[in-house]
């Protein structure tokens, strides 16, 4: 069953087309890849996704539920999260309270009892510590909890981003240049940690990404945009062949040789 | 562990600083004159801290807060001036800080969609427009404002009202709604892709914050027996501002410290009426030059005790 269906979305700022008549359409479970060249509009279908433009055509579903047009927190709450190309952390908070913070929809109580901090105001603070130091512990970042997100160093911040990412539930979990600026060795790391969370939280993702290397092993198909079009879709092996794919990559002469 | 202590720590604080006073009435070494000074710290602190919240916590700019003090202020006068009782005092406080609250949260709704320097601007219109409200009402007696409302503060109440504002804003903070508006102010973009409805915690942290201004005005209106609109005027919502920025925004103890400084400044210096104002001034320009961040940063004071604590523990354990 298809969990997101995209179709027709298009989305114009003034008389340029950032992105234009794309069809995309995810399978409950799977790893889907998105990528392209610098300008394709592979965060602006990010953007469109999660709510931070309106898109100027087309659809957005996620099961049955109509996105377009609605508020980020709100297509939030129904299950899709997102990391930040440039990083985005509430970075004079701790790494904890990053992670608490992400959980406020699932907090059991109002805005009464954290005044006085009666009703469920213990116990679910407590609940929500213990599953946010699991997800911490999940990501590496266990013993830096108490620690500023500013001053972790890039590659935790990019954990501290999934890690944000995945407290608030999400069934969709769209990921924009996990491993940018990453070393090889991180990178590998940031692999398996993909592979193993998407068993462990049964997610569906898509995923924006330049490092061919990561996008090619753990992606079951790839949808490629260019000037804000999808020009190919496939499996690995079939985008790694395709002549439009390589020609959008390498400009048109390359193609040929 | 660190957490129960922090929370020992401040009340034992508050206790002492209860007590302290308390017995110092008692002997009489606080005079008349000296109470007013308390007094007037206390209110900034109530209105300061709660501004904090707003601006300095949650990161909406608002140059309003002096209106919504204002209708505290008014709404519990009225009350007291019909029942001059602590039951009527109690009423007439909360009516009124509830009500500040209430116009805080239909201002909010429409502004808060504004950011920044627009923001700002619309609050100030907003106060400016309570302050005319105010100078025309009948009930409010227009410009020659209401005189000889009873004086019904005194030390417990000031106490109450200081030490509970606090508690509540420290709460607030320390919870999930707080940790949603603190998230505003660090990014707003990425608070609403965690599922923060921004708009719904602005205007929820707004109207608190009216609700605090509120009871500070009120304890205002119960002590000086005497208000008008002009008291409530931009210079007000500036000069509380200044208390939040030169304490630190996103700093409680901040607040507290620089209220407290503050006015003991202000009050050292009347005996040179004529350099008063010039060299509070220096102060204010001395203090961004040389801490634009605000005496406590975005620190606490518990903190503070507690890092040291922490630091000295570790070194210990080092070394043995």
């Amino acid at each position: 069953m298809s969990i997101l269906t995209i179709q027709n979305l298009s989305k114009s700022f003034g008389g340029i087309t950032a992105v234009s008549d794309v069809n995309l359409a995810l399978e409950c479970g799977e790893l889907v890849g998105l990528i392209g060249p610098n300008g394709a509009g592979k965060t602006t279908v990010f953007n469109l996704l999660t709510g931070v433009y309106t898109p100027t055509g087309g659809e957005i579903r996620l099961g049955d539920l109509a996105l377009q047009g609605k508020k980020p927190h709100y297509i939030c709450g129904k299950g899709v999260a997102r990391t930040f190309q440039n990083i985005r952390l509430f970075k004079n908070m701790t790494v904890l309270n990053n992670v608490r913070t992400a959980m406020h929809q699932h907090a059991g109580y109002g805005t009464l009892s954290s005044l006085l901090h009666l009703g469920r105001y213990h116990s679910e603070e407590q609940d929500m510590e213990t599953r946010a130091a699991e997800l911490l512990d999940r990501l590496g970042l266990g013993d830096k909890a108490d620690e500023l997100a500013g001053n972790l160093s890039y590659g935790e911040q990019r954990h501290l981003e999934i890690a944000r990412a995945l407290a608030t539930e999400p069934v969709l979990l769209l990921l924009d240049e996990p491993a940018a600026g990453m070393n090889p060795a991180e990178t590998l790391r940031l692999t398996r940690l993909l592979h193993d969370i998407r068993q462990q939280f049964n997610l569906t993702m898509l995923l924006i990404e330049h490092d061919m290397s990561l996008v090619m092993n753990i992606c079951e198909r790839i949808y490629v945009l260019d000037y804000g079009c999808v020009i190919a879709s496939g499996s690995p092996a079939d985008i790694r062949r395709d002549s439009r794919v390589i020609k959008a990559y390498l400009g048109e002469e390359a193609g040929h040789v | 562990m660190g957490k129960h202590k922090k929370r020992i720590l401040q009340l034992a604080f508050f206790a002492a600083t209860y007590l302290a006073v308390a017995a110092l009435i008692r002997a009489g070494t606080i005079n008349d004159f000296s109470f007013a000074v308390i007094v007037t710290i206390c209110i900034n602190i109530i209105l300061s801290s709660s501004l904090n919240m707003v601006t300095g916590f949650a990161g909406q700019f608002s140059l309003g807060h002096a209106g919504f003090m204002s209708i505290g202020a008014y709404v519990c006068a009225l009350t007291i001036l019909r029942r001059p009782t602590p039951l009527g005092f109690l009423l007439g406080m909360l009516g009124g800080a509830l009500l500040a609250a209430l116009v805080g949260l239909l201002v909010g709704l429409p502004t808060l969609r504004l950011r920044g320097d627009y923001l700002a601007i619309a609050t100030l219109g907003m106060a400016e427009i309570i302050r005319v409200v105010f100078l025309n009402l009948e009930i409010t007696n227009g410009a020659a404002g209401l005189s000889f409302i009873p004086q019904l503060v005194d030390w417990n109440w000031l106490f109450a009202a200081t030490a509970g504002t606090l508690l509540l804003i420290a709460n607030f903070l320390n919870s999930s709604p707080g940790r949603a508006c603190i998230a505003i102010q660090e990014d707003e973009v990425a608070a609403e892709a965690v599922g923060v409805n921004t708009l719904r915690y602005k205007v929820t942290v707004f109207s608190l914050g009216a609700f605090f201004a509120g009871i500070g005005g009120a304890l205002y209106a119960a002590y000086f027996y005497f208000i008008k609109p002009d008291l409530f005027g931009f210079s007000r919502s500036v000069d509380i501002l200044v208390i939040v920025v030169v304490g630190g925004m996103g700093s409680l103890s901040g607040s507290v410290v620089a209220s407290v400084l503050l006015m003991v400044v202000s009050t050292a210096l009347q005996a040179y009426p004529a350099l008063r104002m010039i060299l509070y001034s220096l102060l204010l320009v001395a203090v961004m030059l040389f801490r634009p961040q605000g005496l406590m940063g975005s620190k606490e004071v518990a903190d503070l005790v507690f890092t040291r604590f922490r630091r000295a523990e570790k070194t210990e354990k080092q070394g043995g």
